[in-house]
């Protein structure tokens, strides 16, 4: 009977009503995320009104008493200062940002521009399989062989000694985090631009080269200057991925509530950390304990909400590009 | 002296040879190959791990195992559960995201009225696509604890709602297939030329019957790759398996009837498997680790070989956008 009333054509004007409200339903998810997350994350704000996006107090005392926490918690219980992990977010995503976005505009300019067509046939699906290998082989590869290596290796008894007091270098830290995580999002800008410099049209480069320019001047002073917008779009999407990327982190980030000094030289690098993402993954158990849960949804309104403004600043450098009639 | 012209280091001549080139762009251009290649030793590095690990510890028999925990609370066995897992929820993620996609490509590109409701679905879309898969899974976790929800979740003895099962697992996977499905669909929906649409009004079909009958039809292997990118997006997930399943190795079915069960039940997938068996996790049996990794690995590589044999008519690197998953 149903299957009869579906092979007979459809009214058009319903087909629309319902396509429409099909698709109105990501809209009402997105809705519902926002609702969800931000009225369980609510007692953090209560207790602590916005200073848990501070420091000051440490946070791993704070998790060790929100773990601890009965079921009918105390208001000291939920006191929280997220600075470390906010701080840990930042430096491990700027810092392959910067080392990605240099890889990325180089290799982007020689799949394009530069390379020969037999090598751009192997470097292109090689960045198409960087860009598909869940993260969580990433991680693996990172703690079984990367982290004892630069446990064993890298890390001399001296730095290890010059730590103690504070804490233990395992070799899993920021250096192992940044490498792998700048491995991760590469391939995302790479795609970006090279889709940005393969809409460049060909006369401007022509023009360029005719202008006695080689090859590279010409790439440099037209197709690169063509293209900023989606270099800068590149990056906000790769800033994204970077901001929300958990399990290979927590993985390999050593999972201290630990804030690199970078004065502290070399040992910088060998130095764990933990990020927002990565925290979410480590107390994933603790929902028990109300403080605990309040604290991971406040960690994921922030993460969310940082989606949103790298959403929304994506949209924003993407409207200059229609000028060259492509797509972002 | 035009023959002195054309050989003068400067490079006047018709091609320029790089080593004419200042030392300055030399540098780059060596700079470029060298991360160039940087990039396929790296991938070449990992395939290559991982391949060598892989042979080494995955036996047929351990994908035709299923997993049980030792005293030692190391998880021993196969990986028949896990393998399953993945399949359930890849199956459960497509079937929610490819009707739920392609019906917002569709009406987005052909009906698309009011525009600031058009608006607002692309900039859902967009949003899904740039959420973290962490939030996506703890917000799956808070939907799925509402007592509302609780038939279709893990419930304890005395009728506490964990949230977790491979519905809720499945149903948020589903947010991860979205965006490229929906992608996908839509270029090609807009790559179909207007006259086709024509023809259809012509013949006196409905805007819905032109749809049908000849507009999906025509983007099929677009909606294919969509489906493909989407399913290595839901097999490469840990966060949302971590959070929404839970379970570690065998499945764990909640009450007893045949299939409802299954899905209401707990498990794990290859991605959670690998991560409870890594030193990260609780088991510390990292032979099964890599054994499934490399499983995994496979199961992603033949992906990438799917998506690349139907986007061949437009392989270049513009195709790198879409076909890396990127949107």
């Amino acid at each position: 009977m149903a299957l009869e009333r579906l092979k007979r054509p459809w009214p058009d004007h319903r087909a629309e009503r319902a396509l429409g409200a099909v698709s109105l339903l990501v809209g009402v998810a997105i809705l519902a995320m926002v609702v969800f997350v931000a009225a369980r994350a609510w007692p953090i704000f209560q207790h602590n009104g916005f200073s848990w996006l501070t420091g000051g107090a440490s946070l791993e005392n704070e998790f060790a008493r929100m773990n601890a926490a009965t079921a009918s918690p105390t208001a000291a219980d939920y006191q929280l200062r997220a600075w470390p992990l906010i701080y840990g977010t930042l430096l491990t995503t700027a810092m392959s940002i910067v080392l990605g976005l240099f890889i990325a505009i180089l290799t982007a300019i020689f799949i394009v521009e530069l390379a020969p067509a037999q090598v751009t046939a192997v470097v292109v699906p090689v960045v198409r399989l960087l860009a598909s290998i869940p993260s969580v082989i990433y991680g693996l590869i990172g703690i079984l062989v990367l982290v004892p290596y630069v446990g064993n290796h890298l890390v001399t008894e001296h730095e290890r000694r010059s730590m103690l007091s504070t804490v233990q270098l395992t070799g899993a830290g920021l250096g192992v985090t940044v490498v792998i995580l700048t491995v991760m999002i590469t391939p995302i800008m790479i795609a970006l631009i090279c889709e940005a410099l393969v809409s460049v049209p060909n006369s401007w480069r022509e023009g360029a080269v005719a202008l006695g320019l080689n090859p590279l001047r010409a790439v440099r002073a037209v197709t690169l200057r063509a293209i900023r917008p989606a270099i800068v779009a590149a990056t906000v999407l790769a800033t994204a991925r970077a901001l929300g990327e958990a399990v290979m982190i927590q993985m390999v980030s050593g999972g201290k509530s630990f804030a690199p000094r970078p004065g502290d030289g070399v040992v910088f690098f060998y130095e764990p950390l933990r990020t927002l993402a990565s925290a979410i993954v480590d107390y994933r158990e603790g929902l028990a304990s109300p403080p605990l849960k309040a604290t991971i949804y406040s960690l994921a309104l922030l993460l969310l909400f940082a989606a949103f403004a790298m959403s929304i600043s994506g949209y924003l450098v993407k409207l200059p590009l229609r000028k060259y009639q492509t797509r972002g | 002296m035009s023959t002195s012209v054309a050989s003068t280091p400067s490079g006047r001549g018709r091609r320029s040879s790089p080593m004419s080139w200042r030392w300055s762009d030399r540098l780059v251009l060596a700079l470029a190959w060298l991360v160039g290649l940087l990039l396929c030793v790296i991938a070449a590095a990992i395939v290559l791990y991982m391949g060598y690990r892989g042979i080494q510890y995955l036996r047929p028999s351990l994908i035709f195992e299923r997993p049980t925990i030792n005293e030692q609370g190391a998880a021993s066995g196969g990986l028949l559960d896990p393998l399953l897992g993945t399949l359930l929820l890849t199956l459960i993620g497509v079937a929610l995201a490819l009707p739920l996609g392609l019906a917002c490509a569709v009406w987005l590109v052909e009906y698309g009225r009011p525009t600031w409701l058009a608006r607002v679905v692309e900039s859902s879309i967009e949003i899904v696509a740039g959420t973290p898969d962490i939030v996506i899974a703890i917000f799956g976790l808070a939907l799925f604890q509402l007592p509302l929800l609780a038939p279709f979740s893990f419930t304890s003895e005395g009728g506490g709602v964990f949230g977790r099962s491979f519905i809720a697992a499945g149903t948020l996977m589903s947010l991860l297939a979205l965006p490229p499905i929906y992608t996908a669909s839509r270029d090609g929906l807009q790559a179909v030329p207007s006259h086709l649409r024509e023809a259809a009004f012509a013949l006196g079909k409905t805007r819905i019957t032109t749809i049908r009958r000849v507009l999906v039809p025509n983007v099929r292997s677009n909606i294919a790759t969509g489906a493909t990118l989407g399913i290595s997006r839901i097999i490469g997930s840990t966060a949302i398996v971590l959070i929404l399943l839970g379970g570690f190795g065998r499945f764990e079915p909640q009450g007893s009837t045949p299939v409802t069960s299954l899905l209401r039940g707990t498990g794990s997938s290859l991605t959670s498997y690998i991560y409870d068996n890594s030193p990260a996790g609780e088991g510390g049996a990292p032979q099964k680790a890599y054994a499934a990794a490399f499983l995994l690995l496979i199961f992603v590589l033949a992906l990438n070989l799917i998506v690349e044999r139907i986007g061949r008519a437009h392989a270049s690197a513009a195709g790198l956008t879409t076909t890396a998953g990127v949107v």
